[in-house]
């Protein structure tokens, strides 16, 4: 009896123990589900600002999005500012609802402010966000409600000049073309002029107009979307290819220029068929001539060839935040030599566009390193206080600092006995190239004039790239406006004692 | 002057909402923490009630004062007594349930006044009545649930209630967006899928009440799939999804088991590319989630006005009224999170989670106290089924998964969406008491035990 008692209480020990563990097992699957739904939570939480954050420019911007009509209805839009203070567009109205957009030096900013109604371009699209928001405190809104004034949402500070602007402007005068100035160590952009142009302040008119004449370009930004063959300005990136070929050094190059040069049945005539005669690498370079280069490209590895040309963003969209053109190139591994001879000098089926070749020059001038060109500065609220500040970004490496100072010594000799020689100057030294693009098979004669370059060359410290439209040679016709521009800047901003040593 | 009341106080509001939720949360954590005693919580839980009626007060307030609107002040006073009602009449009829499930309920359902008001005045009339409705049908659910003892034996009963009520939605069912799954009365929806899922939770539980073999697992599993088939043909898949998660759940907590939710894993994914191939309605949502912005004006139009929603509203939110929510299509309904998080931010979103959250986690807390399997189940079923629609429906909102179209529960607008929230937070209030009822038990046990002891020493 005693002992049924006691195999009993061990066989409900036994189940007991059995149950525990068990009740045990239940117990870790239930913080088991707890933690991971905790963890999907977190996740959960974590992607949907990480998302927000990521998109809200672009998703602000997006016609779709209701919310932007809502502030331009409660506020008036940001005033747009000038580098120097001047005022470049502004709001006003006697109801939000109502307001419009002025802007004050007309066609001067036309491309490079843009407008804001039927879609948006320039500053006004890529400030969109920040135009429309607004940063002042409650204070500021009570005060402007107690007055029954309007609020202004906040200000945009831009990094153009409108002293640079005003030069590039009158410069190009009535011919059809593009001018960039770019700050070369911050891609800080302080000119950008594109013509033909038009009065941002009448664009409602003029809107009808241009969309009713297929032939009108006014609206296009020349300066980022223009596609122009780039002539003997491409010979910079031909002389690239040639150091990288050749172990970095130019100094064994010879070559007799009678005035053309002719290879498996291609000829390639020197501009206006000028003879060179027997001349070096620098020389070549100097003098711009096409016969020389032609004869490097047809000695190139073309798949070394390509790889140069993708390191320098042919083909691929530019670290730009508007829109801009594709840049495109003929040379891949199977180019024939007709085209390596035309694309060694800049013609055939090579386009870039003036921004492109400014960004390639700011390269060189800023020892290869590329720095993501800008038009934003700042944005203050209408109380004064900075909201948000475009701190300079590197957009990378586009060739290694030793290739950098190689061009820019070659480019220097463009300068003191080459095609640029109208840009000497007793205050800086430039550094540039030139080019005259063949744009028509038929008039020969007819040409773009290019010119992309940089000073000081010992310290460079903005770099200017003009093109205009079938004026002629580049050394002719850009470099003298090039000169406008470097006498403007280094009269306002004097070169120093020390970058000269 | 009236004007610089109205900017100071609607541009302050929108600080102080968030913040008022934060602190809610705070105190909702703490006594996760703390054992659950109503009189040792006693401060959190007013501290609760505080920040729940400021924050109630501040939202109407800014409204009032935005629109001038004299009416909302009348619906503050109504939906501010319903509020204390419930919460008088808990303490009241059941002092010693869980006060952390009344207060987040409450909390929830300000939160869904506030939003309902911003959106459709009309709207946030009806769920007032529908919740007060509903308060006073499930009043005595936690009385049920603790006096009647013989819950754990209508395993059968359970499971013919919920495959009869889904078969006749299938077989009648309206068709309603592609899903037939909903009845309307008098502009109130109710879907019975809802009430189910409850139904199925007591099935499933009970079903593990004797054994937790095998042969349970095999028979639980085909009745979960009947359910599950018959949502799936009613194109219903967000509860389909929540039955079979809730399901998975349950088995694994019932065995201890992860081999089951391996199998589950398995069988899900081969269910969810049947799913995708079979029907075109599922393949759009996939589609509309992966790239929403191809088809903006088209599939994709409501995903990405409520990724608009969410991105305008950042940290703070634009102030209550000054968004534009009700350019999100059926907003009430699905995307109540996604208007809630543009007028009041990101951190009154994150918190009402955080609510959701520590509901699910109080739960579980709770059924890992509890010595009866069958309570033990009932609560990790019905939390798990509360927390996974809160998953599905804002995951689909922000873009994390694809939509399913579940409401929010106690901030949605839904006849049905409200009474089944009820309901199981009554249930799990019901449950509470048991966990108290069994804890009395062991100790006197427990006495007695070492009474023995003592005794034959």
């Amino acid at each position: 009896m005693k002992k049924t008692r006691k195999t009993q209480k061990n066989q409900n020990k036994e189940l007991a123990l059995k149950a525990e563990k068990h009740m045990k097992q239940s117990k870790l699957a239930i913080i088991v589900s707890g933690v991971s739904v905790c963890i999907l939570f977190v996740c959960m939480s974590i992607y949907m600002v990480k998302y927000s954050a990521a998109h809200e420019i672009e998703m602000f911007d997006n016609s779709y999005n209701s919310y932007a009509i809502r502030l331009s209805r409660e506020y008036l839009r940001g005033t747009i500012y000038s580098g120097d203070g001047e005022v470049l567009a502004y709001s006003e109205g006697e109801e939000a609802a109502s307001q419009h957009r002025v802007y004050p030096y007309g066609n001067m900013f036309a491309h490079a402010i843009g407008y804001s109604t039927h879609g948006r371009m320039g500053v006004e699209s890529a400030a969109n966000y920040y135009l429309l928001n607004y940063h002042s405190g409650l204070n500021n809104i009570a005060h402007a409600t107690a007055e029954s004034e309007l609020v202004t949402a906040d200000s945009v500070y831009t990094t153009l000049d409108t002293s640079l602007q005003q030069v590039a402007f009158d410069s190009l005068g009535v011919y059809k073309g593009a001018v960039i100035i770019t700050e070369v160590e911050t891609g800080r952009i302080l000119a950008m002029v594109s013509k033909p142009d038009f009065d941002p302040n009448n664009i409602d008119t003029l809107w009808e107009e241009f969309m009713n004449d297929s032939a009108s370009t006014n609206l296009l930004n020349r300066v980022t979307q223009g596609q122009y063959p780039p002539g003997s300005t491409f010979k910079i990136i031909t002389t690239l290819e040639y150091l990288r070929e050749n172990d970095h050094s130019y100094s064994g190059y010879h070559f007799n220029c009678g005035g053309s040069f002719t290879y498996d049945g291609d000829t390639i005539r020197c501009y206006h068929g000028t003879v060179h005669g027997s001349i070096d690498f620098a020389t070549s370079f100097a003098k711009s001539c096409n016969s020389s280069f032609a004869n490097m490209g047809v000695s190139f590895d073309r798949k070394s060839f390509q790889k140069t040309l993708d390191g320098l963003m042919f083909e691929e969209e530019l670290p730009y935040d508007l829109p801009s053109a594709v840049s495109h190139t003929a040379v891949n591994e199977d180019t024939d030599t007709h085209n390596i001879m035309q694309a060694s000098i800049g013609q055939g089926q090579d386009s870039i566009s003036p921004l492109h070749m400014n960004m390639i020059t700011c390269a060189i001038a800023n020892k290869g390193v590329l720095m993501k060109p800008h038009l934003l500065d700042r944005v203050e609220s209408e109380s004064g206080s900075v909201v948000t500040t475009f701190k300079p970004e590197e957009a990378g490496r586009l060739m290694t600092e030793e290739e950098s100072a190689q061009l820019t010594e070659l480019m220097t000799e463009v300068v003191k006995r080459g095609t640029a020689t109208r840009l000497q100057d007793d205050r800086y030294t430039a550094a540039g190239k030139t080019g005259s693009a063949e744009f028509s098979s038929t008039v020969k004669d007819d040409s773009h004039a290019w010119f992309t370059g940089f000073a000081p060359a010992e310290d460079p410290k903005i770099a200017v790239t003009i093109i205009i439209e079938g004026a002629g040679s580049g050394g002719e016709y850009a470099v003298p406006i090039a000169k406008r521009m470097f006498d403007q800047y280094f009269t306002v901003n004097p070169v120093t004692v020390d970058a000269e040593e | 002057m009236n004007a610089y009341l109205e900017i100071y106080i609607t541009g302050l509001s929108r600080y102080l909402l968030g913040i008022y939720l934060v602190i809610f949360v705070i105190f909702g954590i703490i006594t996760l923490f703390r054992d659950d005693d109503y009189y040792n919580n006693v401060v959190l839980y007013s501290g609760q009630n505080v920040c729940m009626f400021l924050f109630h007060f501040t939202a109407f307030l800014s409204m009032c004062f935005h629109t001038g609107d004299m009416k909302l002040m009348g619906f503050y006073v109504a939906s501010q007594l319903l509020m204390i009602g419930i919460i008088v009449v808990a303490r009241i009829l059941y002092p010693y349930t869980d006060k952390l499930f009344t207060n987040n309920m409450c909390m929830l359902m300000s939160i869904g006044f506030v939003i309902l008001t911003r959106l459709n005045y009309n709207k946030a009339l009806k769920e007032f009545f529908i919740i007060t409705i509903s308060m006073m049908l499930s009043m005595g659910v936690p009385f049920i649930i603790r006096r009647f003892k013989h819950l754990h034996t209508f395993k059968w009963i359970y499971a013919s209630i919920g495959i009869a009520i889904l078969g006749t939605v299938l077989i009648a069912g309206t068709v309603t967006y592609g899903a037939n799954i909903s009845y309307s009365l008098g502009g109130i929806t109710f879907q019975p899928s809802e009430i189910v899922k409850i139904v199925f939770v007591f099935f499933v539980a009970a079903g593990f009440v004797r054994a937790r073999g095998i042969g349970e697992v095999l028979v639980t599993a085909s009745i979960a799939l009947v359910h599950i088939l018959i949502l799936v043909l009613s194109r219903d898949l967000g509860s389909a999804l929540i039955f079979g998660v809730v399901y998975v759940i349950m088995v694994y907590v019932a065995t201890g088991n992860f081999a089951y939710v391996a199998i589950s894993g398995v069988v899900g994914v081969v269910g969810a590319a049947f799913a995708y191939k079979l029907f075109t309605h599922v393949q759009v949502r996939i589609m509309a989630w992966r790239d929403p912005w191809s088809t903006i004006d088209n599939t994709g139009y409501q995903i990405t006005q409520s990724l608009f929603a969410l991105s305008s509203g950042s940290t703070w939110g634009v102030g209550l009224m000054k968004g534009n929510p009700l350019k999100i299509p059926f907003v009430e309904d699905d995307f109540v999170f996604s208007a809630i998080v543009e007028e009041m931010g990101f951190v009154t979103g994150i918190a009402l989670l955080g609510i959701c959250l520590i509901s699910f986690v109080r739960a579980l807390i709770m059924a890992a106290g509890l010595r009866s399997m069958f309570y033990r189940l009932l609560a990790v079923g019905l939390a798990s089924a509360y927390i996974f629609q809160v998953f599905l429906t804002v995951g689909g909102g922000v873009k994390f998964i694809p939509l399913t179209g579940v409401t929010l529960p106690f901030v949605s607008y839904g006849g049905s969406s409200a009474l089944a929230s009820i309901l199981l937070f009554e249930v799990l209030a019901g449950v509470s008491l048991i966990a108290g009822d069994e804890r009395d038990y062991y100790e006197k046990i427990d006495e007695k035990d070492s009474e023995d002891t003592e005794e034959s020493e």
